[in-house]
């Protein structure tokens, strides 16, 4: 022990230890959708641990990098295995995230005093999706090359500076080597700020304390040594229990890595199979299934007056508005259970919604499927939008004193 | 709630459905790349007919021996015929700006092709060639209009020609059937010829996918240590969380 004294009197692990871990209490009713942050923080580090390993071997050079993915798939020792990891990992990213937003949704975790938490979550999906994108490019496959033309002559469709904004990014007129070499060291960089975000958005969970499924402040009920009643301490009670998690996770994870790395042409788009040819647009482009809602969104808008700057801006509010959900819900209670039938049926139809928007942008844009992502465009927006009406209007349920089975 | 779910999802049902469908119907591959003597037969059917035009620069010879199991000498001996090294990859010798000028297009290298188009696209493909004196090789390609590549296993499958349908005052193929004559025969009967098209389709997914064979059969241990140490994790957990209430 007096090792430990002799760090602690220089850095305080103890301290550390106890206020995150061993006396962070928090409420003992999780439920399945808990998981999610942890799992989360896992595939984090998955992704940044097989990505050093790519990175390794993979050369970011238009004439070499599809060639050097698919030497990484033949003949660098477990490298389809890091390969298929980082890819499967990336979609199980977005998963994982979405579910961790949904568990959000429902529960009001971003409500006062979590608006922070929630924020500081968004700035981390933002970050996310962008690494996501450029780490797209870099198996320099069709998908990969027309993907990323289609996003980034988004840019170039802002009034006045677009041009010149798409020639900024792109650092040619086209995607070429320079955007490769960019988008690598970009695609490199940004896990790392992502991981220092994380820790930001840990600190301040840490600060406000977790939400539960009841949405119940178990701050406001101690007992006489200023223990919540109703919070256990994380260690060893969620440590153990994220374990199990992990494991569940773990073995669909692996199912999908060892059985169906392709998923059906979701994780890997059999046109990204394709090196890619700027001089050779595919016949249909679609992105990755998990940016396939907003590109579904960016489709449905019109173009007014030849540009198509109206979808760019629908499809950046897509994205934005959701920061602004802990003003825009206005119902006396957080969680979903103690709210009534007007936000159920809301937050049924918004995920139904948003299922459709993102099989609509897999699909191509026939007029049938334009007006239906019409539709399904303007209840996202509604969702959003019209929440501080009817999360007021919504008739809701007493709160308990204390968190629920 | 769910009930809700449902209704909204049966509304859009039809929307679903009429927007499936469209493009040409592939027949099914139906290929096993687990089998190395389909594997074998479909190596040598691609370096006699493919190996000449189509590279498959990622494969090496010497893998190739090891996955279909063969040993190195059977594969100099059967499936080399150039001065390449076993440790090479399958390279072509045809210089791009001739092949560009023979057939308005380079050959593509077919390394990936069973990954990027699906092998019910290549069976179905192989298969799709009929006479067309409209095209420069005197034949046509029911899967891939207009395609550039002569039918260069004519000599196996003998000619087959197009029947015609009228949908919607558009002529498009219905089916394709021998030609009349010796020319509609070819040293392989009808079935022979669909067997051999899938050894080569099941040698074309297993050059796209090499360890695909070894990625399932690790597999299955992987998922076995995972499922133990779920339960073992689990009974922890439940054991750390007996006094919680």
């Amino acid at each position: 022990m007096s090792f430990m004294n002799w760090i602690d009197e220089r850095f305080p692990v103890t301290k550390v230890w106890n206020e995150h871990l061993a006396e962070y209490y928090a409420p003992k009713n999780f439920n399945f959708w808990y998981f999610f942050g942890s799992l989360a923080m896992l595939v984090l580090v998955n992704q940044i641990l097989t990505g050093v390993w790519l990175a390794m071997s993979y050369k970011p050079d238009a004439l070499l990098a599809f060639g050097s993915v698919e030497y990484i798939m033949r003949d660098v020792e477990w490298g389809w295995l890091i390969r298929y990891l980082h890819s499967t990992g990336a979609s199980a990213f977005f998963i994982v995230i979405y579910l961790h937003m949904f568990r959000g949704l429902i529960y009001g975790s971003y409500r006062a005093p979590r608006e922070l938490l929630w924020i500081i979550g968004m700035v981390l999906y933002v970050l996310m999706m962008a690494t996501a994108f450029m780490g797209y490019l870099l198996p320099w496959g069709q998908m990969s090359y027309w993907g990323a033309q289609v996003i980034i002559n988004l840019f170039s469709a802002v009034p006045v500076i677009g041009p010149d904004l798409g020639v900024w990014i792109r650092g040619d007129y086209v995607i070429s080597d320079a955007t490769l070499n960019r988008f690598f060291a970009l695609h490199f960089l940004l896990p790392f700020l992502l991981a220092a975000v994380v820790f930001i958005h840990i600190v301040a969970l840490h600060k406000v304390g977790s939400n539960n499924p009841d949405g119940i402040e178990i701050k406001k009920n101690k007992d006489e040594n200023g223990i919540p009643k109703d919070g256990i301490p994380f260690h060893p009670y969620y440590s153990v229990k994220d374990i199990a998690g992990v494991a569940g996770f773990l073995f669909l994870f692996a199912a999908a890595v060892f059985f169906a790395p392709e998923m059906g042409g979701y994780f890997l788009e059999p046109p990204n199979f394709d090196p890619a040819d700027p001089l050779k647009t595919p016949l249909h482009i679609a992105p990755v299934w998990y940016f396939t809602p907003f590109y579904a969104i960016l489709r449905a808008v019109p173009s007014m007056a030849g540009s198509a700057f109206p979808g760019v801006i629908a499809m950046g509010a897509a994205i934005v508005v959701m920061f602004f959900l802990p003003w825009l819900d206005r119902s006396p209670v957080k969680s979903v259970r103690y709210k009534g039938m007007i936000v159920k049926v809301a937050i049924g139809i918004f995920v139904v919604v948003f299922v459709l928007l993102g099989w609509l942008g897999t699909q191509p844009a026939t007029p049938l499927l334009t007006w239906l992502a019409r539709i399904c465009t303007l209840l996202y927006f509604a969702f959003f939008l019209l929440m501080p009406i009817y999360s007021k209007m919504d008739k809701t349920k007493p709160v308990p004193e204390r968190v629920t089975k | 709630m769910k009930k809700l779910i449902v209704a909204l999802l049966l509304a859009v049902a039809p929307v679903l459905g009429l927007a499936a469908g469209g493009g040409i119907h592939l027949d099914d591959a139906d290929i096993d790349v687990s089998d190395q003597a389909s594997l074998q037969r479909g190596a040598k059917y691609f370096v006699n007919y493919c190996l000449s035009c189509h590279s498959a620069k990622f494969q090496r010879y010497n893998r190739m021996a090891r996955d279909l199991g063969l040993t190195e000498d059977e594969v100099k001996e059967n499936l080399m015929f150039t001065s390449e090294k076993i440790g090479d990859t399958m390279q072509i010798a045809m210089d791009p700006a001739n092949a560009l000028a023979w057939f308005g297009v380079v050959p593509p290298d077919l390394s990936l092709i069973a990954r990027a188009r699906g092998v019910d696209y290549i069976y179905t493909y192989l298969r799709g060639f009929y006479v067309d004196e409209s095209r420069p090789f005197g034949v046509n390609n029911r899967v891939f209009p207009d395609v550039g590549m002569p039918h260069v296993m004519w000599e196996l499958q003998g000619m087959q020609k197009a029947v015609y349908e009228e949908v919607d005052g558009q002529k498009v193929v219905k089916e394709l059937v021998p030609v009349e004559g010796a020319a509609g025969k070819g040293k392989m009967s009808a079935e022979e010829f669909d067997g051999a098209m899938r050894d080569l389709t099941a040698f074309l997914s297993y050059v796209a996918e090499p360890i695909q064979l070894e990625r399932k059969r690790l597999g299955i241990w992987v998922l076995l240590f995972i499922g133990i140490f779920f339960v073992l994790a689990y009974l922890l957990k439940k054991e750390y969380w007996k006094d919680i209430h």
